[in-house]
């Protein structure tokens, strides 16, 4: 029984072990960040290798928590994001007065996300999300003088907190109607009546609020462009990704029996979260705002993915561990430039592959990755979304999906652009990267490559569904 | 007339309050009465879960589990808001969410 528990919540505990080491750094002695720094880099790249190894199925608690081979892997590509995290962010970082801290939320939230993603009852299911959102909120306000982080951090605690309420009123009429909470009895007493179909509708709205889909999509772009750059890259990647695994298997798990009402649901949101990700993404100058409405598009495009029910799955997750890469070596390279020349807009990029050719063509493979240029693995991502979208046989719909993607090429296109073309009297001066930093940036570089030409990946993950 | 309270009654009020929480969250410019109006939020949903408990699933207790967790859950996340207002007051000088507008479309 013990020795169950070890294993099969082995990652949450390597990673409460993380936490309580970083407690104790804190109120021991403390260390300086320049030595705390590549300590903790250390045990998250620890931490990720750990997540290879001695991994069994199997359910904990009463079916509260449950684990198998796809989840661990989900874990793994979240740990890996973490890690990258820390090292595509160490300029800013190591500036921070307050790192233990920061990693401390950082590393609560995961273990939130590690709950959600394993959670079989909509109770733990709660409680998780909860987990993974507050410490974000708090994370948004680490530019502690900052104007604009606390205003982000305010929009993103009051939106999350509403989102939660509206979550909770949901299982509470599903409570009444069914009178289960688990997942796996829920299937049984789900008959798609009305009250049931209000419930569902509350549940989806508060995991669209999460996910930034359209309508419930307000929050990001001004969070996104308010928190200091390493919480905005974990927002836009570790936090989507670990959602969109737990949106898809509470869609295909509990509610498959609700599947007309929610592929109708699907089809409308992912039009117009395409849509409008699109077109506000064309009229941005800020580079996080802009990296923002363009994370908003490519969630239009994983629920394209998700509508393919029953075999949405493999198409997503592998979508979501290209994006992993792409979306964080933008961020990476963002990162590197505000923090040494404070300049966040696209017009700033212009002329920037004169004086830094290496950022440049890092950020031109993230933007193609995105935009879903054929050599790059975002297109074999993006592919394999929409043919399992197609395979319901909505062709009207895959093709808005495509055209979506004309209009996103055009928005891509243009910081590359303004990089290599655009000429500027005062470009960005020369940095010089930091080991670490330029270390990741090619990881992500080689991956965002590798990822879509090794074709084990993606029928490893077809493997793991079974 | 003895009216013993049932279902409806209890239905009822917690949809009240939840509307009115809403309708406080949305027009309500002060972050201290925002917040009072996303408690009333999960005020309502309490209610809920223990009308729900009582009245049809007396044997399955999650409902009133759900709403001890509920509790404390609502507790940390006041607590992580007014230290996020108690910073945007330090940052704006005001507490209104007028005041803070730096960041838009």
């Amino acid at each position: 029984m013990l020795n169950d528990f070890l294993i099969l919540m082995k990652s949450e505990l390597v990673i409460t072990l993380i936490i309580f080491i970083l407690l104790f750094i804190k109120i021991g002695k403390g260390m300086k960040n320049e030595n705390l720094l590549p300590l903790l880099q250390v045990l998250l790249l620890v931490n990720f290798i750990a997540g290879f190894f001695f991994n069994k199925n199997g359910h904990l608690f009463g079916d509260m928590f449950y684990t198998n081979e796809l989840i661990v892997f989900e874990k793994n590509i979240l740990n890996l994001g973490v890690y990258l995290i820390s090292l595509l962010c160490a300029d800013w970082l190591k500036k921070t007065p307050h790192l233990p801290e920061f990693f401390m939320l950082m590393l609560s939230a995961l273990l939130g996300m590690f709950f959600m993603i394993s959670s079989g009852n909509l109770l733990m299911f709660y409680l998780a999300l909860e987990l993974a959102s507050i410490p974000v909120a708090a994370m948004a306000n680490f530019d502690l003088e900052k104007k604009r982080s606390s205003e982000g951090a305010m929009k993103m605690i009051f939106s999350s907190a509403f989102s939660s309420g509206i979550l909770l009123f949901g299982i509470s009429l599903i409570y009444g109607a069914t009178g289960t909470i688990s997942f796996a009895e829920l299937p049984g007493q789900l008959d798609g009546s009305a009250f049931q179909i209000l419930a569902f509708a509350m549940l989806i709205g508060a995991f669209a609020f999460k996910l930034s889909i359209v309508p419930f999509h307000l929050w990001t772009a001004d969070v996104y462009e308010g928190s200091p750059i390493a919480t905005t890259s974990f927002l836009s990647v570790i936090s989507k990704g670990s959602i969109a695994f737990v949106f898809i298997a509470a869609l295909y798990i509990p509610f498959q029996k609700m599947f007309e009402t929610w592929y109708l649901m699907l089809v409308i949101l992912a039009v117009i979260t395409m849509i409008i990700g699109n077109l506000f993404a064309l009229r941005q100058q800020n580079i996080k705002r802009f990296l923002a409405f363009s994370s908003i598009a490519q969630v239009g495009f994983i629920l394209v993915g998700m509508s393919g029910y029953p075999d949405g799955t493999t198409a997503v997750v592998y979508f979501i561990l290209i994006y992993v890469f792409s979306n964080l070596a933008a961020f990476g390279v963002a990162s590197v430039i505000s923090e040494h020349s404070g300049k966040e807009n696209i017009d700033d990029y212009k002329g920037l592959y004169k004086t830094n050719p290496f950022l440049c063509w890092i950020l031109t493979l993230a933007l193609f990755s995105l935009a879903g240029i054929p050599p790059t693995a975002g297109f074999f991502g993006k592919l394999f979304l929409i043919s399992s979208g197609a395979a319901k046989g909505a062709y009207w719909f895959v093709t808005v999906a495509a055209l979506n993607m004309i209009i996103s090429l055009y928005y891509y296109l243009r910081v590359v652009r303004a990089m290599f073309m655009d000429k500027n009297e005062q470009p960005v001066e020369k940095i010089k990267t930091n080991s670490t930093v330029k270390f990741a940036l090619i990881l992500c570089a080689a991956a965002i490559v590798l990822v879509g030409l090794l074709s084990w990946i993606y029928d490893y993950i077809q493997s793991l569904m079974n | 007339m003895n009216i013993e309270p049932g279902l409806y009654h209890l239905l009822f009020i917690s949809g009240a309050l939840f509307f009115i929480g809403v309708y406080g969250f949305l027009t309500r410019r002060n972050l201290i009465t925002i917040l009072m109006s996303i408690e009333l939020i999960l005020n309502s949903v309490n209610i809920n879960f223990i009308a729900f408990n009582k009245y049809l699933w007396p044997h399955k207790m999650d409902g009133l589990f759900f709403t001890i967790f509920i509790i404390a859950i609502a507790a940390a996340e006041a607590a992580v808001a007014i230290a996020i207002i108690i910073n945007l007051y330090r940052s704006h000088k005001s507490i209104d969410v007028e005041s803070a507008e730096e960041l838009k479309y």
